[in-house]
């Protein structure tokens, strides 16, 4: 497979709009002022299918967390508009906020919970994304008592109740291991293929990045804008072998060198 | 001994099991500390640390309780001549008339008792009235601006200062000590309660906010429970300061049910000091079970998934 498939569009103000009518995510020309003035967003465009696994690379506090907040509603956009179904949003946070109160079981029905399911029902649909997320075992364990990997999966697994026709991932594996990271990608990777969900996901790690995604997006230090964008041709499902290939290396090469801001 | 040495040594011992292992440490360590005597001391050491813990913490208790004693024997029959030895009786005399004395044992217990119901009903009316102001307080800004400042000064009054406003209100009787109960009891219910409400992380919060929970669900699965270690936190000061209230309330007031404090006076006016001396110790008994069964009550109910550090 030859590097030319691979299309580089290089974008300052304008983005390329995938058809944004029928897309289950879309933003249009997304800006954010804090009340102090700060400027973390501007004129960002996009948007992700089903289907789609998005992910938005960028330099710490250039506002990509702030743009997931917006999908979400915690925060309201000064400018622009997001067009998405925010009642089976699906969100997992960088921190996983377990309730330690609750054990995983507890944890992973909080959201069916909050939406009313009946508890028979909502017993069985825990209970099949503890499984999908490989915690089964550790359903009457606190928190406390789990490693961060495993809190990140029963976080993964409370979203899951749901069955989000989006997902929305806010750098949730950067604080486990590297290890660990890794075969949290490789099950993101694997969840994505049988849910078919639209994902968007946000790292600083630029090789999950490349690993996961259909598309990697580029953004600039603050203001935040989108300004590259890399569509990543690997078929599905990806061996973690993967990350050695020649191609994968160079495609991260590539947008190392633009998050690094020369696209020369 | 050179570093790649040393490294080649672990190494092997890791591959050759537990054994080979320790042998191979006891051998390093023979070599580092010039003698094997240290190493077997070391091992045995390992094996029944257990006990060497239990030890550890009982034997200095004990032997700084020891030294209280004769310290206490000392100042009464060596410090204080005969006549004024009822300053300070030793102490198998207060064991002999306060303890082994039925008659006098049984009026500290049903004393005791009578304190305790008021501490206890006390420490319950000031949970009640301290959840009600705290959830309050955690759902409107203003309620907890308007309050806190009252609740700081009320706080602030010693209540020894408040004890003769109180029985001039509410008379001498139970009634009046339950008062002094919960004024004293109050101020750490509700700061703690608001501070346990005030705790759940704003990430947890932003989970409740996705999904659209109300006010109430909120309060009940997301702020009660983040409450509950602070809560508990709480509780354990404010039983042990019920605890006090009582006894100071009861000390003031006459009528009513003769309590701990009551006859602390009745002793300490008769100068019977082996009764007055067992009654201080029963006192703080009662202080220590309150607050050891206030820790197993939380532990019982947070234990689970909450540890303290």
């Amino acid at each position: 497979m030859g590097l030319g498939v691979f299309a580089l569009l290089i974008v300052g103000e304008k983005i390329r709009m995938t058809g944004t009518a029928g897309a289950a995510l879309a933003f249009d020309m997304i800006g954010m002022t804090f009340p102090d003035g700060t400027e973390a967003l501007r004129d960002v465009s996009f948007s992700v299918d089903r289907g789609e696994f998005v992910t938005i690379v960028g330099p710490s506090g250039c506002g990509k967390s702030t743009l997931l907040k917006i999908a979400s509603g915690l925060l309201e956009n000064t400018a622009g508009a997001v067009k998405v179904d925010r009642e089976r949003l699906g969100y997992v946070f960088q921190d996983a906020t377990l309730l330690p109160w609750r054990t995983v079981t507890g944890n992973v029905e909080l959201f069916a919970e909050l939406h009313d399911i009946p508890k028979a029902e909502r017993r069985q649909l825990a209970q099949k994304s503890i499984e999908l997320v490989g915690l089964s075992g550790f359903e009457d364990h606190y928190p406390k008592s789990l490693s961060g990997g495993m809190r990140m999966r029963a976080s993964l697994a409370r979203t899951l109740t749901l069955k989000p026709p989006v997902f929305l991932f806010d750098e949730p594996f950067g604080a486990v291991d590297e290890i660990t990271r890794e075969h949290l990608n490789d099950e993101t990777q694997r969840l994505f293929v049988s849910e078919g969900f639209a994902g968007l996901f946000i790292t600083h790690s630029i090789s999950e990045a490349v690993f996961m995604s259909t598309r990697v997006l580029v953004m600039s230090a603050r203001p935040g804008q989108i300004v590259a964008e890399y569509d990543i041709p690997f078929d599905y499902p990806r061996h973690p072998d993967l990350r050695f290939d020649p191609d994968f290396a160079k495609l991260s090469g590539e947008i190392s060198h633009a998050l690094r801001g020369g696209h020369s | 001994m050179t570093a790649t040495d040393d490294t080649s040594t672990r190494d092997s011992a890791d591959k050759g099991g537990a054994d080979k292992n320790s042998a191979d440490q006891a051998a390093l360590a023979g070599i580092v500390g010039g003698t094997s005597a240290a190493t077997v001391k070391q091992s045995m050491n390992r094996g029944d640390s257990r006990g060497k813990n239990f030890a550890a913490t009982v034997v200095p208790p004990m032997m700084l309780g020891g030294v209280f004693l004769a310290g206490w024997y000392f100042v009464s029959y060596v410090l204080l001549e005969e006549k004024r030895r009822f300053l300070l009786r030793p102490p198998h005399e207060v064991i002999r008339l306060g303890f082994l004395e039925w008659d006098t044992f049984s009026d500290i217990l049903s004393a005791l008792w009578s304190s305790t119901k008021v501490a206890i009903i006390g420490l319950v009316i000031a949970i009640i009235i301290g959840f009600f102001f705290a959830t309050i307080m955690s759902q409107a800004k203003v309620v907890e601006r308007a309050v806190f400042p009252f609740m700081v000064a009320l706080q602030a009054i010693p209540i020894l200062a408040i004890v003769p406003l109180i029985s001039f209100w509410f008379g001498t009787g139970q009634f009046s000590r339950v008062v002094v109960c919960v004024i004293i009891a109050l101020f750490p219910v509700i700061v703690n309660t608001l501070f346990g409400l005030q705790s759940a992380e704003k990430g947890m919060h932003d989970l409740f906010t996705l999904h659209h929970a109300g006010r109430v669900t909120r309060l009940r699965k997301l702020m009660f429970p983040a409450a509950m270690p602070a809560i508990f936190a709480g509780l354990r000061i404010s039983a042990g300061l019920s605890v006090i209230g009582a006894i100071v309330g009861d000390f003031f007031f006459g009528k009513g049910d003769v309590g701990i404090g009551q006859l602390l006076r009745r002793y300490a006016n008769q100068l019977d000091g082996e009764e007055l001396l067992a009654a201080v110790i029963m006192s703080s008994v009662l202080g220590i079970a309150v607050f050891l069964l206030f820790g197993w009550i939380q532990n019982v109910a947070i234990g689970r998934w909450h540890s303290e550090r």
